[in-house]
């Protein structure tokens, strides 16, 4: 992340998203382009469709800032969100020197050197509340949390403008929305 | 930027059909292609915009659609991946001879990698076989606006254009600004000329003469050149680039300062390449780097390859997709910097696909090799490929080939005196899409052999599009819907019988029935017919009990290995299976597959949460 964020012009931020199909890691990089674009930051995405979102790993990748190409390269993500721990072994390379990972865990594995990990079990959270399918907003509010948001914060936008991109997705005051802001809020709140 | 929106590549493939004035679009789905179409389908109705938008039966259909309201004087785009090229590739060839009178966009995905294709083809040179100019977009943005560039250079010249995203542009996602909708003022008109649009080879010689001079003018088009996108001083050597190599390329060189050491060019139109082009960079630079997936389309037109590198010199990699690490070590090493030693992300590892929990075709395979444990299983392309996982998947070939497989395996092994049980597999948009064919052929040769159609009434693998037995159109309108059992009798086949797969027990009774009659001579059919799990989960339906593991489980691993549903997990520790409530549906098919009975549906418990 580049020293003088807060100016939008130069705001860079690489972030990498891992799963396996069916945990919404699409829903989750769309939810964050949005928020980014309403920030008044250029996004550039890239998904995993097809053959693999059937149960297998899927792979988002999100550039935020001034970027051409779609792809984050190995060694240079800010942050890299793991919704199936097994999957730190394939995708821990993307992190750059001092990057954070933030995982879905249910005890804080090893990561390696150089890495600020957070974990957390969401897949226990998000059955605690009934809601299996929200541990993608439960994990993203506990990254917001732990890393914090917005010009100062580890990722370029803060709690309330993921809220208000939700908003934007589900339509305000339904009963997904309302959903969606709790998971996300309970990620907070194991965050904090 | 208030009004950037977030869209996919092919969302804004669509976006810029539209409003370039596209008034039919015809597609038949795969990745990474499938959500044109759908989003042509959105983007219409939100312009309101008038248009015939169709799910075809297969991409030959699709294409000889929209040509032809192309000759009918309209705009019109047909879309679809690239091995659904091959399959259109006939009339493409045809229509490039004979021409449009409105703008006609072939727009085919390509997949380097491969992702989730069965090939890494290059569709650049399926047009440049056919002599039809293509255009290959960088990013989403780009895609959008060579939308509108391709159908005026159709209409500039009067000749189909394709079109060439790849998965990365296709899938990618980008802040766009909408162009605005301007409702097209043309309505169809055919104008007679047998002499073209029914042109005998006569005619065809002239016909050839004449493309060959309108490519050569292509090739000096000034919307499509070649753009330079760097001007610092005066670099010894250049770099051509196409597609997402060059967005690739193009953030590099300006993350490792060698902009003034390196002039970056845009290739967007590999073919034709712009003549002048070849000449400038053959007169002015010492070395050339060429980046372009999958083949080397730009590189081959280059006439002096002297002082070229490429796919062709061996300098870059001459498979697999052109990875901005692997961009980042050819730049280095082009502009005389240390190589660094970072390597892509491994591709593929970890947690392999399934088919998902619930899906009917698990119920199926399991079936097929209870019924037919020595028998030889052709399948097809769909989400049952992931038959393979079960053992119930021998061969994949292409889009309906798991019939006339099915047919020569029958007749190889006969040739030998052997007797094989045969049972193949095919989805129902697949059977529709190239079965068919191959079943009237099957029936004639007398092959003897049973084909399971899995009729869960969408097309799963690229997000659920209707078939033509689905009776829903691309809009979600209602259309005719074609009676599979009505099809497949009269194809000529004797014994056709459906069922419903989760009930393990009498499916596999069915299939042994089949075996019989297959054995006897002639061609069986049986159709597993029930409703994708995906497309039941967000209709809702019925409720189901919880399924319990009692404490029989004597941990044989039979359900993990040969059921291997996602929600069925085992739990190495305590020598047992489990259930894993994040996952399990509840369908209760496993109860089937426990030899010892320790998995037992709880009617009164609670629907797993």
């Amino acid at each position: 992340m580049s020293a003088d964020v807060g100016k939008p012009g130069a705001m860079r931020q690489q972030i990498v998203l891992s799963g396996v199909g069916g945990q919404g890691i699409l829903f989750l990089s769309r939810l964050l382009a949005e928020a980014a674009i309403a920030c008044g930051f250029p996004v550039l995405t890239s998904e995993t469709h097809g053959m693999a979102q059937r149960g297998g790993v899927v792979v988002s990748h999100l550039k935020v800032g001034r970027f051409d190409s779609p792809l984050v390269r190995t060694g240079r993500a800010d942050l890299l969100i793991v919704l199936k721990e097994e999957n730190i072994a394939l995708h821990r390379e993307f992190l750059a020197d001092g990057g954070t990972l933030v995982v879905n865990a249910p005890v804080p594995t090893d990561a390696g050197p150089r890495v600020r990990l957070h974990a957390i079990d969401a897949d226990a959270l998000a059955l605690s509340t009934g809601s299996p399918l929200a541990v993608n907003l439960v994990l993203l509010g506990f990254a917001l949390a732990r890393v914090g948001g917005g010009p100062s914060g580890g990722l370029f936008c803060t709690a309330g403008e993921i809220r208000e991109a939700l908003t934007r997705r589900q339509g305000a005051g339904g009963a997904r929305l309302a959903a969606a802001v709790s998971a996300l809020d309970l990620g907070i709140a194991h965050g904090t | 930027m208030g009004d950037r929106i977030l869209m996919q590549g092919n969302d804004a493939i669509a976006r810029g059909l539209v409003a370039a004035g596209c008034a039919v679009a015809a597609s038949y789905p795969g990745t990474p292609a499938s959500e044109i179409l759908s989003s042509i389908d959105r983007w219409r109705k939100i312009c309101g915009a008038t248009m015939h938008v169709e799910w075809a039966v297969n991409e030959k259909v699709a294409l000889e659609i929209a040509y032809t309201a192309a000759i009918s004087g309209l705009r019109s785009a047909v879309s679809m991946k690239q091995v659904g090229l091959n399959v259109a590739s006939d009339p493409l060839l045809s229509a490039a001879y004979l021409g449009v009178t409105g703008g006609f966009l072939v727009v085919s995905a390509d997949d380097p990698g491969p992702h989730s294709s069965q090939t890494e083809q290059d569709s650049r040179l399926l047009a440049m076989m056919a002599k039809v100019p293509v255009l290959d977009p960088a990013s989403p943005a780009q895609a959008m606006a060579f939308a509108g560039t391709g159908f005026d250079l159709s209409e500039a010249f009067g000749v189909p254009v394709m079109l060439r995203p790849t998965t990365r542009v296709c899938h990618a996602g980008q802040d766009i600004d909408a162009p605005p909708f301007l409702p097209p003022v043309r309505e169809a008109r055919f104008v007679k000329d047998p002499a073209r649009w029914a042109a005998t080879p006569v005619f065809r010689r002239e016909l050839h003469d004449r493309l060959a001079e309108k490519i050569a003018a292509i090739a000096a088009w000034p919307a499509t050149a070649p753009i330079r996108v760097n001007t610092e001083g005066s670099p010894a050597r250049a770099v051509a680039a196409s597609g997402v190599a060059f967005a690739h390329a193009r953030e590099l060189i300006g993350e490792l300062g060698i902009s003034d050491r390196v002039a970056l060019y845009q290739v967007i139109q590999p073919y034709p390449l712009h003549a002048a082009f070849i000449d400038h960079l053959l007169e002015t630079y010492a070395e050339i780097l060429v980046l372009e997936e999958s083949a080397p389309v730009i590189e081959m037109q280059l006439s002096d390859r002297q002082r070229v590198l490429g796919r062709m010199t061996g300098a870059v990699p001459g498979t697999g997709e052109l990875l901005p690490e692997i961009i980042e070590r050819l730049l280095c090493r082009f502009a005389g910097l240390p190589v660094p030693d970072r390597a892509p992300a491994v591709q593929g590892g970890g947690r392999r696909p399934t088919l998902c929990p619930g899906c009917a075709h698990r119920s199926t395979f399991y079936a097929i090799r209870k019924a037919a444990p020595a028998g030889i299983y052709p399948s097809d392309i769909g989400c049952y490929t992931l038959g393979i996982n079960l053992g119930a998947v021998d061969t994949v070939l292409c889009m309906g080939a798991a019939v006339s497989q099915a047919a020569g395996f029958d007749y190889a092994h006969r040739l030998s005196g052997k007797q094989v049980d045969i049972v193949a597999t095919i989805g129902d948009s697949t059977f529709y899409h190239a079965g068919i064919p191959p079943l009237i052929d099957a029936v004639v040769q007398s092959a003897r052999f049973v084909l399971v159609i899995l009729d869960n009434g969408t097309t799963a693998m690229t997000g659920n599009q209707p078939t033509p037995g689905t009776g829903i159109g691309a809009g979600g309108e209602t259309t005719a819907a074609v009676d599979m059992e009505g099809l497949v009798r009269a194809c000529g086949v004797r014994f056709c019988r459906t069922a419903n797969p989760d009930q393990i027990p009498e499916f596999v009774a069915l299939l042994k029935e089949a075996l019989l009659h297959a054995r006897e001579g002639g061609v069986a059919v049986v159709i597993a017919r029930q409703p994708c799990a995906m497309v039941a989960r967000v209709a809702g339906g019925k409720e189901p009990g919880a399924i319990v593991i009692t404490g029989e489980c004597t941990g044989c691993r039979h359900c993990v290995d040969r059921f291997e549903c996602p929600a069925l997990v085992f739990d190495e520790a305590a020598n047992r299976v489990r259930i894993d409530g994040m996952t399990c549906t509840g369908c209760g098919v496993c109860v089937h597959v426990c030899p010892v009975g320790a998995i037992r549906q709880d009617p009164a418990g609670e629907k797993p949460s």
